[in-house]
């Protein structure tokens, strides 16, 4: 029997806020344990919650973004459950009434066209603490509680179960994740577990209608492991039930280092969350008024962008896809195309030259030593034969360096690009005379040796003789 | 009885309570009769009403995205039964 794998995903993008959702307390990372604490978020008797307002704009603007329904009135409530990391007992969620719904988003999979897949709400909530295992001294036979990500705000966006393998589910997940840090509003770090993903997955026969059970694979973090997760859980649904067995509703835990799922016990019992609003705080309204605002100020989105990049700039597909990976890029490319109007050659700059030296060095593109109109001239002097691509390479590294503007730069250290026939052709008469046996076999038919020649005499020139023109001159006098 | 002595003993473990016989036997009783008289409002015309998730009229209390002064760690553990260097110490839990 053949089966077709059924995924929903459920993303938790924590907001890029100063302040937890329901607090003041700051939501730095890395920061001593519980040193980001107050009666709130440690759930001390008689502390009461008050909503972070940047909170509910950036849902809205997550919510838009993704074609969603903004809830005229949605409704905070209590999820009930024990934990260690949980200190009210309860975690604040949304249930019956979150603030979006009904969204969708477009992926494409190579050599695909786009597919829509369903969003079927999105909360807002607040995260739990965080425990610790092991290599404490006191926390050898217990664990530690931090509760410094306790109250940070969190977005769960549910998609509908309309992926259908696992390159599927990490094309929604990266292009989720191109939205969230576009919009600045999830900074996307998934080390830090700032974007992590539930997968629900199930199989069912090919042609049939009918869902099968679904397993839940928790807290997947990164696009590799998430396609790990889900080919493995997959697998081993095919098999159970090929082997006569069926797949049980469970939790189950990714291990990165054996690639495996394997059941939670810990979660069997947890299911009956007992959801009720939470009288400590208010309805939400969002009045058309402040959507409409929300509308307005909403960026131009990646894939639109995208598009925009292919169609009027000419941009390659790989291209403009790889360019408006982050917002800083696209901006960065440009303002370049800007200052100078060769998109195809900034955007092989961009994601040559520049990435390299961005990786290299750790920085980010918006901290970029070489700013958009330095970049710009640089092409500008290739683009009009001042200097070569190959000098531009050294202009570019001394500019990452030091600092400067690319013709400064160029007159400073001599760097021009020498197209003058007279000085060439004099440098090519002594690369002529010095090689007299391979001006032979060159004349014996051997025209690999050409090669040779044009490396002599760039070597000589320092890399600043016009490429063209050295071949042109140099084919002229060895055919002599 | 809307309310058995099952459900009594569900909702129990749900909420970590340890219950003897006759407690279990008292709360069926009483949370019978709770819901019985909550149960009149069924006999209302409710079609066109919102169910009500809060009994005051207020909506969109806000703070501002700022920072405050958090309380600290020594006074943030101050109350915990049990710590270790920052943290709270709780039993091993194991995944
Ligand atoms: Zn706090």
């Amino acid at each position: 029997m053949k089966f077709q794998p059924v995924i929903g995903l459920e993303v938790h993008a924590q907001l890029k806020t100063g302040s937890k959702i329901f607090c003041g307390c700051s939501t730095t990372f890395g920061s001593e344990p519980n040193s980001q604490t107050c009666p709130v978020c440690l759930g001390l008797p008689g502390a009461l919650p008050v909503l972070n307002k940047k909170v509910v704009e950036f849902a809205i603007r997550a919510g838009l973004a993704t074609n969603c329904t903004i809830a005229h009135h949605s409704v905070f409530a209590r999820k009930n459950y024990f934990y260690p990391d949980l200190p009210k007992g309860y975690q604040i969620s949304q249930f019956e009434d979150p603030i979006c719904r009904k969204g969708w988003l477009d992926i494409q999979l190579e050599g695909q066209g786009p597919k829509r897949i369903g969003i079927t709400r999105i909360h807002m909530e607040e995260d739990a603490g965080k425990l610790v295992h092991g290599d404490v001294p006191g926390l050898e036979n217990g664990s530690g509680v931090d509760l410094n990500r306790a109250c940070t705000p969190l977005l769960e966006i549910v998609s509908e179960p309309d992926l259908r393998s696992s390159d599927e589910a990490v094309a929604y997940l990266k292009q989720l994740h191109r939205i969230v840090t576009w919009l600045g509003i999830c900074d996307g770090n998934m080390e830090e577990g700032s974007f992590r993903c539930d997968a629900n997955v199930s199989v069912m026969p090919v042609g049939s209608d009918t869902l099968g059970t679904r397993a839940e694979i928790k807290n997947v973090n990164s696009f590799k492991f998430v396609k790990q997760a889900i080919e493995y859980e997959i697998q081993r649904q095919i098999d159970l039930i090929e082997d006569g067995g069926s797949v049980v509703q469970e939790t189950r835990l990714f291990d990165p280092n054996s690639g495996a799922t394997r059941s939670m016990r810990s979660k069997e019992e947890a299911h009956d969350y007992r959801y009720f609003p939470d009288p400590d705080l208010v309805p939400l309204v969002i009045s058309a008024d402040w959507v409409q605002r929300a509308q307005k100020e909403l960026p131009e989105l990646p894939e639109h962008r995208q598009q925009r990049f292919i169609t009027e700039m000419g941009l390659s597909e790989y291209d403009a896809e790889v360019i408006t990976a982050s917002h800083e890029l696209a901006d960065y490319f440009e303002e370049c195309v800007a200052f100078h109007h060769n998109a195809k050659a900034v955007s092989n700059w961009l994601m040559g030259e520049v990435t390299r030296a961005l990786n290299d060095s750790g920085t980010s593109i918006a901290a970029c030593p070489v700013i958009p109109r330095q970049l710009a001239e640089l092409i500008k002097l290739i683009d009009s034969g001042a200097i070569s691509g190959k000098i531009a390479k050294t202009v570019f590294e001394e500019m990452w360096k030091n600092g400067g503007d690319p013709k400064s730069i160029v007159e400073k250290q001599g760097l021009a690009q020498v197209s003058d026939s007279g000085a060439i052709e004099a440098v090519i008469d002594e690369i002529i005379a010095a090689n007299a046996a391979q001006v032979e076999e060159f004349r014996g038919g051997k025209e690999k040796v050409f090669g040779f020649f044009v490396g002599q005499v760039m070597k000589a020139s320092k890399g600043k003789a016009n490429p063209a023109v050295v071949n042109e001159l140099l084919l002229a006098k060895l055919k002599g | 009885m809307k309310i058995s002595v099952a459900d009594v003993e569900y909702v129990a473990r749900l909420a970590r309570l340890e219950l003897n016989k006759a407690e279990t036997d008292l709360f069926a009783g009483q949370m019978d009769a709770i819901l019985g008289y909550v149960e009149k409002l069924n006999e209302l015309d409710t079609a066109d009403i919102r169910p009500t998730s809060h009994a005051v009229p207020v909506e969109n209390a806000f703070r501002e995205d700022a920072t405050r002064p958090s309380l600290g760690v020594a006074k943030a553990l101050a109350n915990a039964p049990d710590k270790a260097d920052s943290f709270y110490r709780v039993p091993k839990v194991i995944e």
